[in-house]
């Protein structure tokens, strides 16, 4: 499994943002994350990519104890939360270009990220303050091909896209599942999310239950 | 640390592609030079205006050079800060778990260049506005306390602005948590600065003991600040 809680608890200021989730996820699986808001969606996203200490429970993500291994999960999963984390001021290639030398990746894998997302030659040249929210979301996603992310973590990935824009995301989270990578993401967009998903969990008051 | 395909990047690389970063973000925004510095540089006029006496000025040249440039630190501190929280990419750097005292250091070079390029305009200014005297063994004391107060003042700058960085209020919030840090490194540099300009009879070897608490205060924060940067962020 990629993932696997069980019984886990998070607690924002003595108030359980999770209360009790256990649920497993499978290699390959889109994983639609449902429920109204506050429900607990969001802090599911971020426990995943070991950014919140548990309180209670057991919590296993890509094989690293999230108890003891939080830091080291972080280097596998790639999570696109509503803030896009690019630079505004630098062009997407220069965008590309910081995030590659970070993680030692080549320029080939930079390539490769910017074309499977359209983000062409004209494109590359702008900067990221000049772009529309659809293509800025694209290049966010680009950033996390060329991290080689294993499990995608997406908050509301449809937000501010357009329809074409929307395509192409559902697009591109298809090729990452074929590519091996295994996507979980929330989204209000039901029809087009139930659409994209292999599996749905629905969270309601921190409670995490399959459908 | 390790990327996702499992070979690791040397912390350099980190620290260089922060340091570029920032600094073609500044080349290409200009704020420094067309904000920052004119702020500097009427902070000298006006106190130029308000003092009004060629013997006070000279005298008080050294203070008001690093009272110009800690208020020029703010601006510039809270800026860099700007860019990174924006579009959540601090946050971004921080999921992907890279080497956030790397990122420390980097940001902590970055600033300390911007700084050096604003205190060589202001000591400039003031050997024009205020008519200091400078002599050879004077220029190298300087050179040497604007290096050393300088250091200082980027990691204690880096540090309480990632501290910073996702409050609320921080624009009133920094000032007030860094000023009082930052107290020794004014007076230090300025007596250092003092000895430098000769003012008031001051001799120009009574300045090194001050540059040895400049570097006590920059190898304290530069260590204490790649330690703790990272737990801060995390917060």
């Amino acid at each position: 499994m990629i993932v696997n809680f069980s019984d886990v608890v998070i607690v924002y200021d003595n108030f359980p943002a999770l209360a009790g989730a256990s649920f497993e996820i499978a290699s390959g699986e889109i994983v639609l994350l449902q429920g109204p808001n506050g429900a607990g969606k969001t802090t599911l996203l971020r426990a995943c990519a070991g950014l919140l200490p548990i309180a209670r429970g057991t919590a296993t993500v890509l094989g690293c104890d999230l108890s003891v291994e939080r830091s080291a999960v972080r280097t596998k999963v790639g999570l696109l939360g509503h803030a896009n984390g690019l630079f505004q001021d630098l062009t997407v290639a220069e965008n590309m270009s910081f995030w590659s030398r970070l993680i030692g990746a080549s320029d080939r894998d930079v390539e490769t990220a910017m074309q499977i997302m359209g983000l062409s030659d004209r494109l590359s040249a702008i900067r990221v303050a000049n772009l529309s929210a659809g293509q800025r979301r694209r290049c966010a996603l680009a950033t996390l091909i060329v991290r080689r992310a294993q499990l995608w973590l997406l908050d509301e990935p449809h937000a501010g896209l357009d329809s074409q824009g929307r395509d192409e995301l559902d697009k591109t989270l298809r090729s990452a599942r074929e590519a091996g990578a295994t996507v979980v993401f929330a989204s209000h967009e039901i029809d087009r999310a139930q659409n994209l998903a292999t599996r749905f969990l629905n969270v309601v008051g921190g409670v995490v239950t399959a459908s | 640390m390790k990327n996702i395909s499992g070979t690791k990047v040397a912390k350099g690389k980190v620290v260089s592609a922060v340091l570029l970063k920032d600094l073609r973000i500044e080349l290409r925004s200009r704020v420094v030079t067309n904000q920052v510095l004119p702020f500097a540089g009427l902070v000298m006029v006006m106190f130029a205006f308000a003092l009004d006496n060629d013997d006070v000025l000279e005298r008080v040249a050294a203070g008001l050079i690093w009272l110009a440039t800690l208020f020029s630190l703010f601006m510039i501190v809270q800026r860099s800060f700007a860019i990174d929280t924006a579009d959540g990419a601090l946050d971004s750097l921080r999921v992907a778990g890279i080497d956030l005292a790397a990122v420390f250091f980097g940001k902590a070079i970055a600033l300390a260049l911007k700084l050096i390029a604003l205190e060589v305009v202001l000591i400039c200014g003031a050997v024009l506005l205020y008519r200091v005297d400078l002599s050879a063994n004077g220029l190298v004391l300087l050179v040497t306390c604007v290096l050393c107060a300088t250091s200082g003042l980027a990691f204690v700058g880096t540090l309480y602005g990632g501290l910073t960085a996702g409050a609320k209020g921080r624009e009133t919030l920094l000032p007030l948590l860094l000023l009082p840090v930052v107290a020794p490194v004014l007076i230090a540099a300025t007596r250092a600065t003092e000895a430098a300009f000769g003012s008031g009879g001051a001799q120009t070897s009574e300045g090194w003991a001050w540059i040895g608490l400049l570097t006590v205060f920059a190898a304290v924060f530069g260590v204490g600040g790649s330690l703790a940067f990272g737990s801060l962020i995390d917060e």
